[in-house]
């Protein structure tokens, strides 16, 4: 197991290096820096200061070294914008992010996997269909539809909930729910189906033959294994977790990374794009690492790379 | 003495496989024909039996040149096969055809029998479209299929039938050798005489040499007139397949034969203990002394060579001519 | 006699999935007696593992089970959940044919056989486990201390199946079901767990049905034999009986078809045709389309069970007195 986890983290810190090394061949393509962030008609020696202050005139991998080292450690440069570094306002923004998403991942989780369970073993059952009814409805509709629906019924018509804005827990509510929604309905598809494979599987049979009650086959024998693919979904949800929230943040006005990362490419404000990818990034890069212990955990055949 | 039609000298098969443990898995070698020679001359079969994973399909592959051996030469009529891929080589393999175990899985689904009976001659650019038309009715009436089986679906035939399919697709261009690699395996106790009968007719009437792979010794025995026993990538016994049957003379052939339930009489039961080992950690010496009752010191050192016996076959034991070994059957 | 241990009546079993209705077994009637050895031979699709299922309840849904299945006393078909629950693995167990599909891969092989012991023994912790390893010993499961913290994906097939038979065992069953055992396995493997299977049975003098689509495993395994033909018993006799003078055409083409290791070399009879489809089964006797004496009255009416001698009966309009019904067959060479 510790072989299987090391090698996991080993594969984890390539690819964050990886990522790191995009960004910057991705940036170097996209032009020169100094032409692309001082404006065209400035002076040629403000443009040659610029390129020495940023260290522009060393050679290309003196350049990756030092813009490597920098991402590494979190420092981004300062923002155009307001000139306090680019990670804190990206941090100070995570929080409210996450005091939606959060809440979101636990109603997809909490909602979307008993109901799979549930239809799942009463496959073709009215409840089954319906289950299946909702959630397809659930997960084709763009979230910012349902978001739009939810604000003219809760927040209009009804005038229950706030629709947009952050000054309450009210204020929450509908956010969660529009990002909740169409989670929970994939969860409740994918965990069906992971579900009925499981049961369709020989051993399920072999357990019941052993005269174990069925609730017993379900819970031990059963779950566990449908967990293992199930597992993918979740790490893919927590995964774009910061980076789902975009469009919802926007449509509610709610103050988290979303709201910035739009506001930024808006600005041009380069270091705090940067920042906020790298961010992004290294959240998803952790939540794969996850999933990998996970199934490690869970499944005994990937822990020892059998198969 | 006939001409061979088939001689396998000395061929090695590996393949490069990582052992368990994802990228701290070691690489290793896996040997999965690890020296085999044989012949089959014109006209005869060479039943090649052996537990699974031993290397049997591999070596039928091989022979048919479909993989190319890691060392060793396949000669074909006196020829060695040309490379893979070259003009020569396909060529080639209008007169050798293979026999796969599962015959809804090497037949289209989606397309009638006849046109995928007839398809060799296309991809061999043979004949006129009607020509083949009727070389694939002729070869279909060989195999005991009717005309109106051309329009059917696989999924429309029973099991022999489609079996029968897949023998015409071999057949049409009239090739010398055929390797069957379990041809009945898969199908219905009551379905596999059928087969085996229309093999032997086959023979008889067109000289078809067959080299036939299966784990069933019974059916081997009803259609080989040699057999070569594999065990871990290698040759431990071959001779007359009547001989070898009535007498085993390597311990592994002894328990397999003593392994086969009977009806009727009841035999002494040689029984193994143990499983074959892993395949890319094959035990020095003679591969099967961890399982072999009548290994000595020597064995765990020494790898057996295959060597002709008085009678003409080959075993590759230190204790083939020992008395001993022959008290204790 | 004694009332046997497990009796069924009529047994029948139709799948309907909507499109088509198939009827996979067709009113079978068999019993077995305590301690007694019982063979099930059919080709594939002939109904031997839907029989069994259906008299534990282990078939889904949408299976309609109809007839009885006695034990004790006691029907299975349509019993309560409950009861059935309290059969299995307890008065019943079952194996099954690919071992290594049929062990749970995310746990220990231990901790399934320890989960048996607790449900049917009642046992738990230290002497759960020391069960456990006398189990393994018993299914000669060599390093057994060892063994109990494999996972399945980390043995042989061979070693799962005695796993497998361990597990079945903790129960302490008065009838195992094997159904098809070895099939999956090697053929020296195979003859290791035929020997256990029957080391066993020693033992514990409890019943067993082999289900095997091979007649010779059958054969050297049990004391009398059931032929299966799409979903109906054709034929059942103790062993000798059936082998040496087989009444239905159907086994006697059976016996015909099979090539032999040793005596001449003859060529096969061959059956012609092939087996029904489940759901486009001939009226009449099952057999009559591939049967080489089939009458009008065969194509019509399904034939009676003809008593041949005690314990022995085939299914079958005409007494063919052990002639066969198949063209004899000269020897090739
Ligand atoms: N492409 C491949 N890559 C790696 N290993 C392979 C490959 N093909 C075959 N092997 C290995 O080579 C060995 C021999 O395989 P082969 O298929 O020839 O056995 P076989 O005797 O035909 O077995 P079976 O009776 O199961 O068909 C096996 O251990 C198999 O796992
Ligand atoms: N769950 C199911 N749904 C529909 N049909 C089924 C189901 N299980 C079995 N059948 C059908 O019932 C028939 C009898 O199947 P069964 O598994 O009993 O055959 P068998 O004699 O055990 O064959 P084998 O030797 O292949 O195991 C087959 O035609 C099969 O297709
Ligand atoms: S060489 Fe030794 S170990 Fe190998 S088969 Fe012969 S007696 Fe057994
Ligand atoms: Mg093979
Ligand atoms: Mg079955």
């Amino acid at each position: 197991m510790l072989a299987f986890a090391l090698s996991r983290l080993a594969r984890a810190a390539i690819t964050i290096l990886f990522v790191v090394t995009f960004a910057f061949i991705v940036l170097r393509l996209s032009g020169d820096p100094a032409l692309l962030i001082m404006s065209v008609d400035a002076p040629p020696e403000a443009i040659e200061a610029f390129r020495k202050a940023w260290g522009l005139d060393r050679p290309i991998w003196e350049q990756y070294l030092a813009y490597a080292w920098h991402a590494l450690t979190g420092d981004f440069g300062k923002s155009m914008r307001d000139g306090r570094p680019a990670i804190d306002l990206v941090l100070e923004r995570l929080p409210a992010t996450l005091a939606i998403t959060l809440p979101a991942l636990a109603l997809k989780l909490g909602i979307g996997i008993p109901a799979g369970i549930y239809a799942a073993l009463h496959r073709n059952s009215l409840a089954d269909r319906l289950t299946m009814m909702v959630s397809v409805a659930g997960f084709t509709m763009p979230s910012f539809v349902l978001a739009l629906v939810l604000v003219l019924i809760f927040g209009v018509t009804l005038g229950w909930l706030p629709a947009s804005g952050a000054d309450s827990v009210w204020h929450a509510v509908l956010p969660i729910v529009t990002l909740g929604t169409a989670g929970a309905a994939i969860m409740a598809r994918f965990t069906r189906s992971a579900m009925l494979e499981v049961l369709g599987q020989p051993y399920i049979r072999a357990a019941s033959a052993k005269g174990l009650a069925w609730w017993l086959v379900v819970a031990k024998h059963a779950l566990p294994n449908a967990a293992i693919p199930t597992v993918t979904i979740i790490g893919f949800m927590v995964g774009s977790l910061v980076a789902g929230a975009v469009i919802v943040e926007s449509v509610f006005a709610w103050p988290g990374i979303g709201r910035l990362l739009v506001s930024a490419v808006a600005n041009r404000d380069l270091a705090v794009v940067q920042a906020l990818l790298m961010v992004i990034a290294a959240w998803m890069v952790l939540a794969n690492l996850c999933v990998d212990l996970a199934y490690g955990w869970l499944d005994p055949r990937v822990r020892s790379g059998a198969r | 003495m006939s001409s061979p039609l088939l001689e396998a000298i000395d061929i090695r098969r590996q393949y490069n496989v990582r052992t368990a443990g994802g990228v701290f898995g070691r690489k290793a070698v896996l040997q999965a024909v690890a020296g085999v020679s044989f012949r089959i001359d014109m006209g005869r079969t060479l039943g090649l039996v052996g537990e699974s994973g031993c290397g049997k399909s591999t070596t039928g592959k091989l022979a048919l040149g479909l993989i190319p051996p890691s060392s060793g030469e396949i000669r074909f009529v006196g020829s060695t096969l040309p490379a893979i891929g070259s003009a020569a080589w396909r060529d080639m393999r209008r007169r050798m055809q293979m026999v796969y175990q599962d015959p809804l899985g090497s037949l289209d689904r989606r397309l009638q029998v006849g046109p995928q009976i007839a398809e060799p001659l296309i991809i061999h650019d043979i004949g006129t479209p009607a020509e083949r038309r009727e070389r694939a009715y002729a070869t279909m009436a060989s195999v005991g299929l009717q005309k109106h089986h051309f329009e059917r679906y696989p999924h429309e035939l029973s099991g022999g039938q489609r079996q029968r399919v897949v023998l015409a697709r071999a057949l049409i261009t009239e090739p010398k050798l055929i390797v069957c690699d379990e041809p009945i395996s898969a199908l219905d106790v009551s379905i596999q005489a059928q087969v085996v009968n229309l093999l032997l007719d086959l023979q008889d009437r067109l000289g078809l040499t067959y080299l036939f792979i299966s784990h069933d010794l019974k059916v081997v025995r009803q259609v080989s007139h040699d057999v070569a026993v594999m065990y871990l990538g290698r040759i431990v016994e071959t001779g007359q397949a009547e001989a070898l049957f009535r007498a085993p003379a390597h311990p592994y052939t002894r328990a397999l034969v003593s392994a086969i339930p009977s009806l009727g009489e009841k035999r002494e039961r040689l029984i193994l203990s143990g499983d074959p080992p892993n395949p890319v950690d094959v035990p020095a010496g003679c591969a099967f002394h961890p399982r072999c009752p009548f290994a000595i010191a020597r064995c765990r050192s020494e790898a057996p060579a295959l060597r002709r016996q008085p009678d003409g076959r080959a075993v590759a034991c230190h204790r083939a001519d020992d008395d001993a070994i022959a008290l204790a059957a | 006699m004694a009332a046997p241990l497990v009796s069924i009546r009529g047994l029948s079993v139709d799948f309907d999935d909507g499109r088509r209705a198939a009827r996979a077994v067709d009113g079978v009637d068999a019993d077995i007696a305590a301690g007694e050895a019982v063979g099930l031979v059919g080709e594939s699709g002939s109904g031997k593992s839907v029989t069994w299922l259906a008299a534990l309840g282990l078939l889904p849904n949408r299976a309609r089970v109809s007839g009885e299945v006695r034990i004790g006393g006691m029907n299975l078909i349509g019993a309560e959940r409950r009861v059935l629950e309290g059969v299995r693995g307890k008065r019943i167990a079952m194996i099954f044919q690919d071992p290594s599909s049929c062990l749970n891969p995310v746990h220990r092989i231990g901790r399934q056989v320890t989960e048996a012991l607790r449900l049917h023994r009642g046992m738990d912790g230290r002497a759960a486990e020391a069960e456990a390893l006398r189990l393994f010993d018993q299914v000669g499961i060599a390093d057994a201390k060892r063994r109990l913290s494999d996972y399945p994906h980390q043995l042989s097939g061979g070693l799962n199946q005695r796993v497998m038979i361990a597990i079945a065992l903790a129960g302490q069953p008065e009838l195992l079901i094997a159904d098809e055992p070895t099939t999956a396995l090697d053929a020296t493997i195979q003859a290791q767990i035929l020997l256990l299977l029957s080391r066993i049975r020693r033992e514990t003098g409890m019943a067993m049905v082999l289900i095997s689509h091979d007649l010779g495993v059958v054969a050297e395994n049990v004391d009398r034999v059931c032929v299966m033909y799409a979903g109906r018993i054709v034929e059942q006799a103790p062993g000798e009986a059936l082998f040496d003078t087989p009444h239905h055409p159907y086994t006697q083409g059976l016996l015909a078809a099979l090539p032999t290791l040793t005596g001449p070399r003859r060529r096969l009879a061959a059956i012609p045709g092939s087996v029904p489809e489940p759901w486009n089964l001939p009226v009449g006797c099952r057999f009559a389309p591939r049967c080489p004496a089939a009458e009008e009255r065969c194509r019509h009416e399904a034939p009676p069970r003809r008593v041949i001698a005690p314990a022995h009966q085939a299914a079958c309009h005409f007494d063919v007195a052990g002639q066969s019904v198949w063209p004899a067959q000269e020897a090739a060479e």
